[in-house]
């Protein structure tokens, strides 16, 4: 199913949960913020979180900056 | 680095330096705990960005020592709701509920956007955060930022990345005198003198991320901006003597040899 994740359209396998596509992304779950259709997701909630079909997720870290 | 009677606090937090650092620009993120320690700075700034899949960057948190207190910036908000909501992001992160409040609409001087900071800076010191905004050095500004419930005014010394020092020091004059909130100077400080400058005159902290991060060895330019706020703390604290434009012999002018 497609989903937009930071503004760019992706296949991804239907029923993924935010946790399972944070971590095939080589990601550490506790380093990224999601924000799943405008909506923040707290991190404790990555592993319940289904995908659905036309989603639109951001996922953001923290990087240098003054 | 700090005088045990001079303390400095910041939304309920003692800190015991009066500098504070970013992590933007370093040539290798490996040097942020070498600045840390030998700046003795506690409060570090960060930004928060998308995540770039092509990019096999380093995460910058990893090179950031635990003890120091994270301050994330809202840099790219363009208006006062992007910046809430940077905020909001940056906190679900967990790394407590500091924010610097940076709005800015204009590309080619990066200004910031002082209403729309203002706006911000109420949102999100009713939600609970820890608000430093970043601001032209303006009164009116500034006491809107008081009554919004921000924890301190940070004023821009220069345009961001200029290294130009002190430029709206008449400006910051006015803010350290009528403002009852921590004055911190952000922006533009480009040498240890010109953050020695800003604490002789009774700003209460500084930020500096481009002067020391782009310097040939940023970890002795850390120490050297760790050191010149110290020294120019201590400076104000002791209460420097009136200028005058004549001179004013400092030995005795009587009792010399006579010929």
């Amino acid at each position: 199913m497609r989903v937009i994740i930071n503004g760019k359209p992706e296949e991804v396998a239907m029923g993924v949960t935010l946790l399972e596509l944070i971590e095939t992304r080589q990601l550490h779950p506790s380093r990224v913020v999601a924000e799943l259709n405008r909506e923040i997701v707290p991190g404790d909630r990555f592993a319940n979180t289904i995908l659905s079909e036309g989603d639109r997720l951001e996922l953001l870290q923290f990087v240098g900056g003054g | 680095m700090q005088d045990m009677n001079d303390i400095f606090e910041i939304g309920g937090e003692r800190l015991n330096s009066r500098l504070f650092t970013g992590t933007g620009k370093y040539g290798d993120d490996a040097m942020i705990p070498d600045v840390c320690a030998a700046s003795g700075s506690e409060v570090i700034t960060v930004a928060l960005r998308r995540v770039d899949f092509q990019a096999a960057t380093g995460n910058v948190t990893d090179h950031i020592p635990k003890t120091m207190r994270l301050l994330p910036n809202t840099s790219g908000a363009r208006t006062a709701d992007e910046a809430v909501r940077i905020a909001r992001l940056a906190r679900a992160m967990g790394c407590g509920n500091w924010i610097k409040i940076e709005v800015i609409a204009d590309n080619n001087h990066l200004l910031p956007d002082g209403y729309a900071t203002i706006n911000a800076t109420e949102t999100l010191a009713a939600e609970g955060f820890v608000v430093l905004p970043y601001v032209n050095a303006d009164l009116y500004v500034a006491r809107d930022l008081v009554s919004a419930g921000a924890a301190a005014v940070m004023p821009l010394g220069a345009p961001i990345g200029t290294n130009r020092g002190l430029q709206t020091k008449e400006m910051i004059r006015i803010l350290i005198e009528e403002i009852d909130l921590p004055i911190i100077v952000d922006a533009g400080l480009g040498r240890p003198s010109h953050a020695c400058e800003a604490m002789e005159m009774g700003a209460d902290a500084v930020l500096v991320n481009t002067a020391i991060a782009t310097a040939a060895d940023p970890v002795t330019m850390g120490r050297a901006f760790g050191e010149a706020v110290l020294a120019g703390r201590r400076g104000f604290l002791a209460g420097p003597g009136a200028q005058r434009l004549r001179a004013d012999a400092s030995s005795p002018l009587t009792g010399f040899l006579e010929g």
